[in-house]
């Protein structure tokens, strides 16, 4: 039996003509923290709605810890929802109580919880305010709360960045990372492609319903046609060889694609025939390109 | 978790949130004050037609005991002084220190008033002089004014009813009243308060989370229950309030009439309120703004209005009539009527039966199908959904 492991497996979902989800397919192991990124209405709220049982799927099952999710499990869940949900006319202390106390916890052990989350996210002064009464920012910091004060065995965050000033993005990244690392998978969508990268052990790119890619973020960055950057007076050389052929030339700097099984040292070596090599490496294309790239490909198929 | 403390966390949450607004607390208060002024003016009004207070010149104070008898027959407290100068006596009635000045010997008396002369004293006046004038004649006529008075009052006619009149008739109409107007009030303000509270949900998004650990029906009845509580507390301070502040200033005897309809609004407020309640947020439940919710909300006030309206005129005129009757056994007419007919006193059991069963029956059927519509709506933001659409799927 898979242990601690969040595993979306083949879910689909289509309202009406309109196909949402076409087998999505994941799995988040214990301890990792899992980066869910895709163009708008790719899939990912959907994907995580149904996971929370929010949503019914047409087809296929969430899995934690092998066994079907039920209601007893989630709210084993943290969720944070991409359209923020409080209460805006209740206190957000006694609002944490509540939350906590609905996922199963006494009401002691809900109300020690609040508390040290509200001292965490730096909410001490603003815990018997309304919600409605606070910054967005502190929403924000609310919401996290509310997604952790039951000490959840999973988290699943819509956006969790979306808004947050740069200090909160820390405190985010920090609680995030913090809770990866105490065992529990956590699953995260975002449009902030940098901090995915940054922060996330495995990244998941999602496109017209299904993931396209996924692997740890150097994996999906070495994969693809392998690219060289080489500075060089001239690159007459290069179009000589072999299964090479010429991207983009840029004065002295030129970038090359190699077609499969070229080894790049043999290109190094022609390089160095042709005149002094003052750069040569492999490049590596960031998670924005390659991000760019699967979509484009992906919707120009379709 | 069971179901029982996810539906007890919501009630107690609904409960607490609500009875701790200031607009709870001030409607209470307001209600009452209003229930207070109203009485205090009832007894005001009775206490000014009881009691009247007339001078007496001259000869004419000595019918002072006869006369306040005979008022006190007529059910007026009748108080009487004797007074030495007449202009003075006068400017007092202009005044309205005294109500009545009567003046000069009888059998030839003479009665001074403001405006209108007070009927009763005026006929209690005719009474004792017609009464003194016989007593004297009698006398001549060598007859014992006694034995004739005795004589007299043993004459009456034998009356028998075929259709005896309760003499509580009016207090029961009027507790009848209060009760159909409380249980109208109750449902339409807790009715629509389930409905805000629906859409509340909706509008700020916290129903995805809140559905992401509760399963929609025990949402819907911690709600129900929770605020269904709260119009129940305050339907109990405002009649315990009414009951004591009318028997304290003696406006109805309440005692019986009072506790009998306390306990029949409370039976009937219950069933009442989960019919109309799960109807309100299922019909909440299709839209998603605050804006949009008066449109689903009316035809539900409406036939809570309507049962109201046409329920008390009904009932008014004759409620044992045969569309009273009717109506107060329907579920959606009866939470008002029937407890109204109840504190009337004309409702034989088996059609209080019947309406309990009925309505029974109904709140069973509502909150299924309600129940149905609200699980498949709740999550649906954006445009209202269609009632169709939501008991589909």
């Amino acid at each position: 039996m898979p242990e601690g492991v969040l595993e979306i497996d083949r879910i689909s979902k289509r309202y009406g003509e309109v196909v949402a989800l076409r087998d999505m397919s994941f799995d988040v192991r214990a301890g990792e923290l899992f980066g869910f990124v895709g163009s708008n209405g790719a899939g990912k709220t959907t994907t995580m709605r149904i996971a929370l049982g929010v949503l019914a799927a047409d087809s296929g099952e969430v899995r934690w810890n092998g066994r079907t999710v039920d209601l007893d499990t989630r709210r084993r869940i943290g969720y944070m929802p991409e359209e923020r949900g409080l209460y805006p006319r209740m206190r957000v202390l006694d609002q944490l109580v509540y939350l906590a106390e609905l996922h199963g916890m006494d009401t002691n052990d809900a109300h020690r919880s609040a508390d040290n989350w509200i001292a965490r996210l730096g909410l001490r002064d603003r815990r018997s305010d309304e919600v409605q009464r606070l910054s967005l920012g502190n929403q924000q910091r609310v919401q996290l709360a509310a997604a952790l004060v039951h000490e959840p065995d999973v988290l699943v965050l819509d956006e969790p960045f979306s808004g947050l000033d740069p200090v909160a993005v820390d405190v985010m990244s920090q609680v995030l990372r913090e809770k990866a690392s105490a065992g529990v998978p956590v699953v995260f969508s975002s449009h902030q492609l940098d901090l995915v990268e940054r922060l996330c052990d495995r990244v998941g790119i999602v496109s017209a319903g299904s993931l396209v890619a996924s692997g740890t973020v150097d994996e999906l960055r070495s994969g693809g046609t392998p690219r060289l950057v080489v500075e060089s007076p001239s690159a007459d050389w290069a179009a000589t060889l072999e299964g090479v052929r010429v991207v983009e030339r840029n004065g002295t700097r030129c970038v090359l694609e190699l077609a499969e099984g070229v080894d790049d040292q043999v290109v190094l070596h022609a390089a160095l025939a042709a005149g002094p090599v003052h750069e040569f490496s492999r490049q590596r294309p960031s998670l924005t390109e390659l991000f760019r790239n699967v979509v484009t490909t992906e919707s120009r198929s379709s | 978790m069971r179901s029982s403390r996810a539906v007890s966390l919501v009630a107690k949450r609904e409960f607490v949130t609500r009875v701790r607004t200031k607009s709870f607390l001030v409607g209470t208060a307001v209600i009452i004050i209003v229930l207070a002024g109203y009485v205090v003016l009832q007894s005001v009004l009775f206490d000014d037609q009881r009691h009247s207070v007339v001078g007496l010149s001259g000869q004419a104070t000595q019918l002072a005991d006869p006369l306040r008898e005979k008022a006190a027959a007529f059910g007026v407290d009748l108080e009487t002084r004797d007074v030495t100068t007449v202009p003075d006596a006068e400017r007092q009635v202009r005044d309205g220190g005294l109500d009545a000045l009567v003046t000069g010997a009888p059998p030839a008396l003479k009665m001074i008033v403001k405006g209108y002369g007070d009927e009763v004293l005026t006929t209690a006046l005719n009474d004792v002089l017609r009464q003194q004038v016989l007593v004297a004649q009698l006398a001549e006529a060598g007859l014992s004014p006694q034995q004739v008075a005795q004589n007299l009052a043993n004459v009456s006619v034998a009356v028998t009813a075929l259709e005896p009149v309760d003499p509580q008739r009016g207090q029961r109409l009027a507790v009848g009243l209060i009760v159909a107007a409380l249980l109208y009030y109750s449902l339409l303000v807790y009715g629509t308060m389930v409905a805000q509270g629906v859409v509340e949900e909706k509008s700020s998004r916290v129903v995805e989370i809140l559905l992401a650990t509760l399963r929609p029906w025990q949402l819907l009845l911690g709600k129900v229950i929770g605020l269904g509580a709260v119009g129940l507390l305050q339907l109990l301070v405002i009649s315990v309030a009414g009951l004591a502040l009318s028997s304290a200033f003696d406006v109805v005897d309440v005692g019986a009439l009072g506790g009998a309809a306390l306990l029949t609004g409370v039976l009937w407020y219950l069933l009442g309120f989960f019919l109309y309640a799960t109807v309100f947020a299922s019909a909440a439940s299709l839209v998603s703004r605050q804006e949009e919710l008066q449109s689903v909300l009316t035809p539900i006030s409406m036939t809570i209005i309507a049962a109201f309206v046409a329920g008390i005129n009904l009932m008014i005129g004759d409620p044992t009539g045969t569309a009273v009757t009717v109506l107060s056994l329907l579920p959606p007419f009866a939470p008002i009527l029937m407890p109204g007919r109840m504190a009337l006193g004309v409702v034989p059991a088996w059609q209080v039966l019947l309406a309990v069963v009925l309505a029974l029956a109904a709140v069973a059927a509502i909150t299924w199908l309600g129940g149905k519509v609200y699980s498949n709506a709740v999550l649906r933001t954006g445009a209202r959904v269609k009632l169709r659409d939501a008991l589909r799927s």
